[in-house]
């Protein structure tokens, strides 16, 4: 395969029309070979972000580097980048060997050497027995796998994934989760992947880019995101966190850091409120706690210190944290 | 097994089959019975003989005929697939906002606010010798005599069924194209298909039952035509049509009902060689 290439982008703006700003200021650098997430809620920038990087949109200023060379004005099949789109956009009327042997016919590679290439392929992505079916006769599952070898029979050096996991039912998403994720290691090629799910960035990326309202809210490892979440918007995005204000300074908590103190006791505590309700998850339990201020507490723990605190809806319960647990947050 | 038992399944179905049984199995089940039946210069009478079929099918004029009607078949196909499938490509791709497209969609649905035959005499003061064409042409000094074959000529046929047909082409294959899911456009760009690429590779394929549809749509129209031909040529051109409304106009309704049997035979192998090619039920 070819060699891992360094993707940069350099303030790169997209505007639609005057009013509409899709993307504002985005500068990253993305190492090569890393699997990097562009995480964040619809319409927040990142399929634009994603599809400028394809070159399947314009750039209104900024630039994007692939190895240094600006490759803004240069098409998409010539930057050295492939795409998988959202729903796969296979080719209805060719059969999957055709489908992946596809950009070797538009660069009127012979039939037999891109058949046998395409064949090569197919095996990669363990697909070789279904190379004469339609994709209509294939599960969503097979579709991927097939359109995955057709982004990478270009030879990329960087992969760009559009929602790629978001038509799979949740079983076999997490089981595609996995073989993505291994197929990057194996290739060692970047590979950028657009999602809404923090879970699947979480498991998959080695660097999370966190995008909100067209701007890069956060970016760096899921270890950082997750405990060192820079905005209220961060903690409630990756979720797990309580935002709790004490004595006018806002700070992320997160929901397993939380200690409940029950009626009777007399320990420190932070914040009080009354349970509304409790989930239970299996292993764990969340307590969901109404406290004065605006906003409310879960505390996630696990099922047995829940049996040993026997706690009843409307109890007036106590909540404590460590002074090392409360994570500052900016806005 | 109820509906088998109680025959409500029949009861379902008999709407459909007894408008299709009046006015298809009856009409037709009598034109082929009496085009066996016999005939002489001033009576026909019942028979079952074959010399109908015979006299047709061994005289040189239907072979001329049909070869003529033939010609106008496929000038006149070819023609409303090439203008059809390029002002469907244009609406289809070329169109970007919804409201343009349907206005631009109707604006090319103006010619059938009138009948087809006013549609057809209307281009008699246009393409006469003293017409508005001969007129201009001579104004402008590109020609210094009027041009004869521009009315009652082949010429003016197949100008007048391309006018007629053309829209029977436009719809199906813009139908077609707006099935088309716009990121396989992408991505074919992104596997590095030129413009020309994506149209052979991706958009003519994905366009094929619209395009057989209309093309079904064009050829039995002009296979069966009869007005068209003799306004047009002037009466001095033939079609198989008019070969059966001749017949008609004389009263040989056993000969006219053997063209027509021969006729129905010949469009429906033409139709069934063309399914051949696509498989259309998908777009049904």
């Amino acid at each position: 395969m070819t060699q891992p290439a360094t993707l940069k982008l350099e303030q790169v703006t997209k505007r639609y029309g005057r009013d509409v700003l899709a993307v504002n200021n985005f500068t990253q650098n993305f190492d090569p070979g890393s699997y990097v997430c562009l995480l964040g809620p619809s319409g927040c920038g990142k399929t634009t972000t994603l599809r400028m990087i394809a070159g399947h949109e314009s750039v209104t200023s900024g630039e994007i580097l692939l190895d240094g060379t600006a490759v803004n004005k240069i098409p998409p099949a010539k930057r050295g980048t492939a795409m998988m789109f959202q729903s796969y956009a296979l080719f209805p009327h060719l059969t999957v060997q055709d489908n992946v042997a596809f950009s070797l016919k538009m660069k009127k590679v012979g039939k037999s050497a891109r058949l046998r290439e395409a064949a090569e392929l197919l095996e990669m992505v363990d697909m070789d027995g279904y190379k004469n079916r339609l994709p209509a006769q294939l599960s969503g599952g097979q579709q991927q796998r097939v359109a995955l070898a057709r982004a990478l029979i270009t030879k990329p050096s960087v992969l760009l994934l559009d929602e790629p996991l978001s038509a799979l039912d949740p079983f076999l998403r997490v089981r595609m989760r996995s073989e993505l994720s291994t197929l990057q290691r194996n290739l060692n090629i970047t590979f950028i992947h657009v999602t809404h799910s923090q879970d699947e960035a979480m498991s998959l990326a080695d660097r999370i880019v966190l995008m909100n309202d067209a701007v890069i809210e956060q970016a760096g490892t899921p270890d950082e995101i997750f405990n060192k979440p820079v905005s209220e918007f961060v903690a409630r995005f990756m979720g797990g966190h309580n935002v709790v204000t004490v004595q006018g300074v806002m700070g992320a908590v997160r929901t397993d850091k939380i200690k409940l103190i029950g009626n009777g006791n007399n320990a420190d505590k932070r914040l009080s409120g009354k349970l509304t309700y409790v989930e239970f998850l299996g292993q764990n339990v969340n307590i969901n706690l109404e406290t004065d201020s605006a906003n409310d507490i879960t505390a996630s723990i696990t099922d047995s210190a829940y049996k040993k605190l026997n706690l009843q809806v409307g109890d007036e319960i106590g909540v404590n944290w460590e002074t090392d647990d409360f994570h500052l947050l900016t806005q | 097994m109820t509906i088998r038992k109680t025959g409500k399944g029949w009861l379902l179905a008999s709407p459909l089959v007894l408008i299709l049984g009046f006015f298809l199995l009856i009409p037709v089940f009598a034109i082929v019975m009496v085009s066996f039946w016999g005939s002489t210069e001033y009576s026909y009478y019942p028979a079952f003989q074959f010399e109908n079929y015979q006299f047709l099918l061994t005289s040189h004029v239907t072979l001329s005929v049909y070869l003529k009607t033939f010609m106008f078949a496929a000038i006149t196909w070819s023609l409303c697939l090439l203008i059809g499938f390029t002002v469907a490509y244009y609406l289809a791709f070329h169109i970007r906002s919804l409201p343009v497209q349907i206005l631009l969609f109707l604006i090319c649905t103006i010619p059938f606010w009138t009948s087809n035959i006013i549609r057809m005499i209307s281009w008699i003061p246009f393409l006469g010798r003293n017409g508005i064409a001969n007129n201009t042409l001579q104004h402008f000094g590109v020609i210094d005599e009027p041009l004869e074959w521009l009315l009652f000529s082949d010429f003016a046929v197949i100008l007048a069924f391309v006018h007629l047909f053309t829209l029977f082409m436009i719809v199906p294959i813009f139908n077609s194209m707006m099935r088309i899911d716009r990121s396989l456009i992408e991505a074919a760009r992104d596997a590095g298909a030129t413009g020309k690429q994506i149209l052979t590779n991706v958009i003519i394929p994905l366009s094929k039952p619209g395009i057989m549809i209309g093309s079904i749509f064009v050829v039995t129209l002009v296979m069966g035509d009869f007005l068209t031909v003799r306004f047009m040529s002037g009466g001095q051109s033939a079609s198989v049509g008019r070969v059966i409304s001749n017949e008609i106009g004389l009263l040989q309704y056993p000969a006219a009902s053997a063209s027509a049997v021969v006729l129905l035979l010949t469009v429906l192998i033409m139709i069934s060689i063309m399914l051949r090619f696509v498989d259309i039920r998908k777009e049904l």
